[in-house]
C-alpha cells in the first residue's frame, strides 16, 4: 500500500523561532533547535522527519515564509 | 533504504507542494517573531501570484508596523500618511479603473486616525479592497492603546487595563462598515491556523473577483496578534487571541453578496 | 484652434482652464471663497467629455490625499481650497513634496488666523512660500493677479510640477477668485497618455517595482535626499523666477506687490507720478522662487522700497533679505479681509519720504 510521505526544508537563517509551526504540525515532526542561527533565534527543524505527511500546515502559518514542503507517495 | 536517502527521494521539484511565492521579495520581514502581519502579507502575495495580477496591482501601505510593507511584496506601492490610505486608493482606482487596488491598514491607522477616510470610501462604494489588521494595539510605537483594545486589556497607555469610563469603548469598525450601502463583501478572518489561513485566502480571492466586477468596497478584517506588546510568546498570544479577541470580534462573514446567499 | 473669449469669475476660470489643460482629476471640498471651482466642474461634467475625474471628498485632508494617490499614478491632478482648508491639507502637501510628486494646489486666500473671515487676504504667504507643513521643502508658488492669470497659470503650474516633480501652488485671493473679468481661454488639450517611469500603474515584468514614499529610516539616506531637494530648489531658483516691472526705469521709489495688491499698486504708481513722485512697481509672479536678484539690482537706484500686502507683513521679509540693507524697506497693507486702497498706499509712501 502506498504511503504518503512528506518532507520540509526550513530556511534556517530566516527563521525567527516563533514556534507557531511546531504547535501547528499534526504529527510532531517539527522541534526547535538547541542552537541558534546567526540572528540568535532557536530555529525550527524537522526533528522527526519520518512523521512528516507533507500537509503544509507549518508553511501556511509561518509568518516569515521560511518553510518549503514536499510530498510524495512511496 | 536509509533515512537520508529517503528524504532525498522526497525533496525533488516534482514533489513540491508549498514554496514561498516569488511575489514576496527577499527582504527579511521587519516584524517580531510570530507576528500575523507576515502571514497576512504572504497570503496576499500568494493570491496576487495565483490570480496573475502582479502587473495590475497597486497597493497602499499604511503608517504603523506595516509601514515598510512596500519592501516585502514585489508590486507597485504607494505609502500613505497615517490613516489616509483609502483616500489614495479612491483616486488611484478612479484614475486607473482597470487596476486592482487595495489598502493594508492596522487598527490605529484604519479605526482611529483614518476613520473618516475609511467610512467615506466604503460609503461611496469605492471599488477597492481594504485589508484591516486588528491586533488591538499600536505595535510600532510600542504598545499603546488602540481604538480596538479590549475592555480591561493592558497597554502602555492603559496600564491598569482599558477602563470604559476613562477611555471609551473598543470600536467595531467592521460591523460599522458592513452597514454601509457601499460595501459589497465584509468579512472577519484570522491567520493563526492553517484552516484560518485557507479561509482568509479564499476571502481575498473573492474580493479580487468582486473588484473585477466593480461591485463596491470589499473589507477584510484579520484579527491578529501582537506577541511583543501583549507580552506573550507567539504561541501564547494566539491562544489568548482565541480566548479573548474572538468572543468580541467573532470570525465570519458580516456581509455577503445577496446573490450568493440565495444560491 | 483659436482661443475663446469668456466673461468669468477667477474661480470659474481655474476650473475651465483645468479641463482645457487636460487635467486628469480634481478632488476638493467646499469652502468660501473658492467653492465655485468644484461647482463649475460638477456642472461642466468633464468626466463625460475629457474623462477628467471630479470628486467631492469628505474633507480637505481626504482631498489632498486623493491628489497624492492620483499624482503617484503620474496623473495631472489638483485640488483647491481657501486658507483654513489649506491648513488642513498641509500634512498631505508635505508628503507630496517628500515623495516628489507633481500636482496643483490652488489657495484662494481669505483672512485669518483661525476661521478668520471670508474676505480676501494675502496672509498665507509664509505658509505657501516657506513650506507650510513639516520638514525642509518648498512649493513652487505662482501668484495670479487677474482672472486671465487664474486661467493661464493652471497649465503653467502643471508644466512646472511635472518638470520638477514638485507640487505647485497658485496663491490667489478672494478678490481674484470672485471677480469677473474677460478671459481668453486656451483650446482643449488632450489628456496625456504618457506614463512617467516612476508612476505606480502596476509592475510589469520589464521593470522594478515603483514605490511612492517619503519615508527613509536611514538618516544618511534621508540627508542625501534632503540635499537632492535643495539642489532641485536651487535649480528652480535659477530657472523659474518670474516677475513683471511697471515704470521702474526712472523710478526713485519701488513698490513690491503681488496679486490683488499689485493691481492696487499700479493705480498708486499713477497717483504718485501725478504728484511728481517717481515710483515703480515690481510684481513677483513667482513667490517661490522669489525675484530676489532683480529686487537687489533695483535697490541700487531706489531711495526706499515699500512692500504692500494684505497681511501684517510677510513678503516684506523676503524683500528685506533681497535688498540686504541697501535701502530702507517698509511694509504697508490692510488686514482682516480689507483690500488696501491706492490712496492709502500713496499717503504711506509720502509719510515715509518726509519721515526719511
Amino acid at each position: 500500500m502506498a504511503k504518503i510521505r512528506g518532507s520540509i526544508v526550513v530556511d534556517v537563517e530566516r527563521c525567527k523561532g516563533c514556534e507557531v509551526c511546531m504547535v501547528t504540525c499534526p504529527t510532531g515532526t517539527i522541534a526547535m533547535a538547541k542552537e541558534v542561527n546567526h540572528k540568535g533565534y532557536f530555529y525550527a527543524f524537522p526533528a522527526n522527519p519520518d512523521l512528516c505527511i507533507g500537509c503544509a500546515n507549518c508553511a501556511m502559518v509561518c509568518p516569515d515564509g521560511v518553510i518549503t514542503v514536499y510530498k510524495t507517495k512511496i | 533504504m536509509t533515512e537520508a536517502t529517503g528524504i532525498k527521494e522526497i525533496i525533488k521539484p516534482e514533489n513540491l507542494v508549498y514554496k514561498r511565492t516569488k511575489i514576496m521579495t527577499d527582504n527579511v520581514l521587519s516584524y517580531c517573531p510570530g507576528c500575523g502581519h507576515g502571514t497576512a502579507h504572504r497570503i496576499l502575495a500568494e493570491i496576487i501570484e495565483e490570480e496573475g495580477i502582479q502587473s495590475q496591482t497597486i497597493g497602499i501601505s499604511p503608517v504603523g508596523c506595516s509601514v515598510l510593507l512596500y519592501n516585502f511584496l514585489d508590486i507597485d506601492w504607494q505609502e500613505a500618511a497615517h490613516g489616509r490610505a483609502p483616500a489614495l486608493a479612491t483616486a488611484i482606482k478612479r484614475l486607473l479603473p482597470d487596476k486592482f487596488v487595495f489598502t493594508y491598514q492596522g487598527d490605529g491607522d484604519l479605526a482611529a486616525i483614518g476613520t473618516a477616510e475609511t467610512i467615506h470610501a466604503c460609503n461611496r462604494g469605492e471599488n477597492i479592497l481594504i485589508i484591516f489588521i486588528n491586533n488591538g494595539i499600536y505595535g510600532m510605537t510600542g504598545g499603546q492603546m488602540a481604538p480596538t483594545t479590549l475592555v480591561g486589556m493592558k497597554s502602555s497607555t492603559s496600564p491598569y487595563g482599558r477602563d470604559v469610563k476613562l477611555m471609551g469603548n473598543p470600536l467595531k469598525m467592521t460591523e460599522i462598515v458592513a452597514t454601509l450601502p457601499g460595501t459589497y463583501y465584509v468579512t472577519r478572518q484570522s491567520v493563526h491556523t492553517a484552516a484560518n489561513v485557507k479561509k482568509t485566502k479564499k476571502a481575498m480571492r473573492k474580493a479580487i473577483q468582486y473588484q473585477k466586477l466593480n461591485k463596491g468596497t470589499c473589507f477584510i478584517e484579520i484579527v491578529s496578534n501582537c506577541p511583543s506588546n501583549w507580552k506573550m510568546t507567539p504561541v501564547e498570544s494566539n491562544k489568548w487571541m482565541e480566548a479573548n479577541m474572538f468572543p468580541f470580534y467573532p470570525l465570519g462573514d458580516l456581509k455577503v453578496p445577496a446573490e450568493e446567499t440565495t444560491k | 484652434m483659436e482661443k475663446e473669449l469668456r466673461l468669468m469669475k477667477g474661480n470659474e476660470a481655474v476650473a475651465e482652464a483645468a479641463i482645457r489643460a487636460g487635467a486628469d482629476g480634481y478632488f476638493g471640498y467646499p469652502i468660501t471663497p473658492q467653492s465655485e471651482i468644484l461647482e463649475y466642474l460638477m456642472v461642466a461634467k468633464p468626466y463625460e467629455t475629457t474623462g477628467m475625474v471630479v470628486l467631492q471628498a469628505e474633507s480637505e485632508v481626504a482631498a489632498i490625499n486623493m491628489v497624492y494617490g492620483g499624482a503617484g499614478c503620474g496623473k495631472k491632478v489638483m485640488t483647491s481650497s481657501s486658507s483654513p482648508g489649506i491648513s488642513l491639507k498641509q500634512e498631505g502637501i508635505t508628503y507630496i513634496a517628500g515623495a516628489e510628486l507633481p500636482c496643483l494646489i490652488v489657495n484662494v486666500v481669505r483672512g485669518g488666523p483661525g476661521l478668520g473671515t471670508i474676505q480676501p487676504a494675502q496672509s498665507d504667504y509664509f505658509q505657501a512660500t516657506k513650506g507650510g507643513g513639516h520638514g525642509d521643502y518648498h512649493l513652487i508658488v505662482l501668484a495670479p493677479a487677474s482672472v486671465q492669470e487664474m486661467a493661464d497659470f493652471v497649465g503653467l503650474s502643471f508644466d512646472l510640477a511635472f518638470k520638477y516633480r514638485n507640487p505647485v501652488m497658485m496663491l490667489s485671493d478672494g478678490a481674484i477668485g470672485q471677480m469677473m473679468e474677460k478671459v481668453w481661454l486656451s483650446p482643449q488639450k488632450e489628456r496625456s497618455k504618457t506614463v512617467p517611469e516612476w508612476a505606480t500603474t502596476g509592475k510589469p515584468p520589464t521593470r522594478e517595482r515603483n514605490i511612492i514614499t517619503s519615508l527613509d529610516l536611514d538618516p544618511n539616506a534621508q540627508e542625501r535626499f534632503n540635499q537632492k531637494l535643495i539642489d532641485k530648489y536651487n535649480l528652480i531658483k535659477e530657472k523659474e523666477v518670474r516677475y513683471e516691472e511697471f515704470q521702474c526705469d526712472d523710478a526713485e521709489y519701488l513698490f513690491v506687490a503681488y496679486g490683488t495688491s499689485a493691481r492696487v499698486c499700479q493705480k498708486a504708481v499713477q497717483l504718485c507720478r501725478a504728484d511728481g513722485i517717481k515710483v515703480g512697481l515690481l510684481r513677483p509672479i513667482t513667490l517661490f522662487p522669489f525675484p530676489s536678484k532683480r529686487i537687489n539690482e533695483l535697490a541700487d537706484k531706489m531711495k526706499l522700497i515699500l512692500s504692500i500686502e494684505m497681511s501684517a507683513g510677510q513678503m516684506v521679509e523676503d524683500v528685506m533679505l533681497s535688498v540686504n540693507g541697501k535701502v530702507p524697506v517698509y511694509h504697508f497693507g490692510r488686514m482682516g479681509g480689507i483690500v488696501t486702497a491706492p490712496d492709502e498706499v500713496v499717503e504711506f509712501l509720502k509719510s515715509k519720504i518726509i519721515g526719511g
